[in-house]
């Protein structure tokens, strides 16, 4: 079923969709992410000799959604000194894209939720920047000295990643011939049948790269480097608006992971298997790759990590687009 | 274009901060992240342990020396016990002397496993401080099993050790040895060869030996410049002379040699307690010593290697059962003296690599 809401006319029945649509999708999404909290805990205590949560129900199924009911019960505090209504809405800019960014991945082949949008890597590009407002606006309204040298530190490395990540993803572009994350994928799936991660391997690695910092998470966690800011930008924010900036950074760790499945390996292609089922093992393949880098890898230091990023990864990622381009050009 | 205004920072790193490893409290001054001063501001832990001690007998200060470095209780009460027994001419029995060096060194490689753990986890690292913390684990066990105690052991006496070996606990410290050696490797493995370890600590912190002496450092904080001091081998106490073990000593005196040092340390602490284990012979635990004992009037220094480093107790004696006054060196306090040079120019990660890497324990800092 062919089911694209953006070229049809603004009717009752229309707009009734779109929201039943986007209410599944939240929903699903918050579950997801309940259980990827879950997934990351379990898989981090296992690898690191504990056996993480397993109190609040069986096997402590049940632990992210009393960690979520807490958050939402606590005391909404606003510091004396912050700026108050910056301080509100900042968890909130910081929220909405990363929810929105969630349009346009493809989760089966069968579009029932989602937007086969025919500028889609351009449309998760520009919104998951959004991201980074909120952030340095919680960092600032905080009117706290660690929040904001981290709000500070993730507008430097977003802004300076955003760069290679979209360069590397551009080489995929080029191979596909679209910006649609629909026609990436169905791309793979015709002659030669491989997925872009085998001729993109160069433009992957700088794009998984890319995506663990654009995700702040170790070894690129320095915004909010425990040890040496305390909790960086949120260190002010307490109860659901902590949990907001939470939501938004493990929403976002899905549908980076949605991102690199459907750019690099084929998307919910796959043999025997249902297409969401290969999708959601891909994915998780993915989730567990970032849950394993942060158990293993300590954190890089803030010049490090921009030279790295603007002396390393950029000129890498123009070569990939470059190279694939003249490839492209010339068969 | 007109000039952009900076205005400097002033930071409060601690006393409440996940990084300073107590409550210790720095003020820094920062522009953007770059540190223009540092200055660290110490006392929050302060407890008055040598002035109480002016109050108490010999054997009652034992146990106020537990809390001072309190990551290692073990070589705290053999600084004191044995600067009694040096002030008294005091005979230990063999088999004391062999079981307070197998705690000792025991204690001195648990103080190194915590220094990696939190260390790598100030870097940012979370599992090695949990691979560090189980392994610490066992040791905490053994003293346990021979003290009662998990942390504050309160273990020496004057004249000996309060509590011979249990039944079955030297052998158990023996397969102890090989265990913690294969973690060790496990560890390097993990740790060591990391790139992004690597650039956080090569060439940070470096200093040099003549700046280190003439700051009084000692331990792994001077060592690690690659000036060969050691108490243990340069002025032997208890039973060192023995042992067959080296001195580590570091070349370029950053913060990756002092971590390297912390590391070779342990393999040598486990040399020392698999040749105790070896030799240990049987007899009596306590020596003869005087019900109540007095030092006699006069003077006495006298000081061991601690883990963090020359581990003194200067002792002013009446000749009554109290001390008249009664001064520890307490490393960690001493080594803290580098932080304001070290921090000036680094930037605000730099800064925890380099607090991290002096290995202070504020117990002992503010005593």
């Amino acid at each position: 079923m062919d089911f694209t809401w953006l070229d049809k006319p603004l009717e009752f029945s229309t707009v009734l969709n779109m929201i039943i649509g986007a209410v599944i999708v939240l929903a699903f999404i918050l579950g997801v992410v309940t259980y990827t909290i879950y997934f990351e805990r379990k898989v981090i205590g296992w690898m690191q000799w504990r056996i993480g949560p397993n109190r609040v129900g069986p096997l402590g199924l049940l632990q992210s959604i009393a960690d979520v009911l807490k958050l939402l019960i606590k005391e909404d505090i606003v510091p004396a000194k912050a700026d108050r209504t910056v301080f509100l809405i900042a968890p909130i800019i910081a929220f909405f894209p990363s929810f929105m960014v969630l349009a346009v991945i493809p989760f089966t082949a069968t579009h029932v939720f989602t937007a086969a949008s025919n500028v889609g890597v351009v449309y998760y590009i520009a919104l998951s920047a959004l991201t980074i407002i909120g952030v340095v606006l919680g960092g600032w309204a905080s009117n706290n000295k660690y929040s904001l040298i981290g709000g500070m530190r993730s507008a430097a490395q977003m802004i300076s990643y955003e760069v290679p990540l979209a360069m590397s993803m551009l080489g995929v572009v080029l191979m596909a011939g679209s910006l649609n994350l629909v026609k990436i994928v169905e791309a793979q799936q015709e002659f030669p049948y491989v997925w872009y991660v085998v001729p993109q391997l160069l433009g992957f690695i700088i794009f998984i790269i890319s995506a663990v910092a654009e995700l702040n998470r170790t070894p690129f966690d320095l915004p909010e480097a425990e040890s040496e800011l305390v909790a960086g930008y949120f260190t002010e924010y307490s109860g659901f608006r902590f949990a907001f900036y939470m939501l938004a950074e493990y929403v976002y760790v899905f549908a980076m992971s949605a991102l690199g499945t459907t750019l690099y390996f084929g998307g919910w292609s796959g043999p025997f298997l249902p297409g969401w089922l290969w999708f959601a093992i891909k994915v998780s393949c993915f989730i567990f790759f970032f849950f394993w880098v942060r158990a293993t890898m300590p954190r890089i230091r803030t010049d490090q990590l921009l030279s790295f990023a603007w002396k390393v990864l950029i000129p890498l990622a123009l070569l990939n687009l470059v190279g694939t381009a003249v490839v492209k050009a010339l068969f | 274009m007109a000039e952009i205004r900076t205005e400097e920072l002033l930071m409060n790193i601690g006393p409440q901060h996940p990084s300073t490893h107590g409550v210790l409290r720095v003020v820094v001054k920062v522009d953007g992240e770059i540190i223009k001063e540092a200055e660290p501001v110490v006392g929050y832990l302060h407890r008055g342990t040598e002035k109480l001690a002016e109050d108490l007998q010999y054997t009652q200060i034992i146990p106020y020396t537990d809390r001072m470095d309190y990551l290692s209780s073990m070589v705290n009460n053999h600084a004191i016990v044995t600067a009694v027994e040096h002030a008294m001419d005091l005979e230990v029995p063999e088999r004391a002397e062999h079981l307070r060096v197998i705690v000792v060194e025991l204690n001195r490689l648990m103080s190194h496993l915590v220094f990696l753990g939190t260390y790598l986890l100030d870097l940012g690292a979370m599992s090695p401080f949990l691979y560090a913390f189980a392994n610490r684990e066992r040791v905490v066990d053994y003293f346990n099993r021979l003290c009662g105690a998990r942390l504050t052991y309160n273990y020496m006496r004057v004249g000996g050790v309060k509590w011979d070996a249990p039944d079955g606990w030297i052998e158990d410290v023996k397969t102890f040895v090989p265990h913690m050696r294969k973690e060790l490797d496990m560890l390097h493995d993990l740790v060591t060869g990391n790139e992004i370890f690597l650039n956080r600590v090569k060439g940070i912190g470096v200093y040099d030996t003549d700046y280190a002496l003439s700051l009084g450092l000692s331990g792994i904080n001077l060592r690690c410049t690659g000036f060969n001091w050691d108490l243990r081998k340069n002025k032997p106490y208890s039973i060192y002379d023995r042992f067959d073990f080296d001195v580590i000593v570091g070349q370029n005196g950053d913060c990756f040699d002092r971590y390297m040092c912390h590391m070779k340390e342990i393999v040598e602490s486990l040399k020392i307690v698999e040749q105790a284990l070896e030799q240990i012979p049987d007899g009596p635990v306590m020596g003869k010593v005087p019900k109540i004992l007095r030092v006699p009037a006069g003077e006495y220094y006298h000081a061991i290697e601690g883990t963090r480093g020359e581990l003194g107790v200067y002792i002013v004696s009446e000749g009554k059962d109290k001390p008249y006054r009664l001064k520890f060196r307490r490393p960690s306090f001493i080594n803290l003296q580098v932080l304001p040079d070290l921090l000036r120019g680094q930037t605000m990660s730099n800064l925890i690599a380099i607090l991290g890497a002096v290995d202070i324990v504020l117990g002992e800092v503010d005593a």
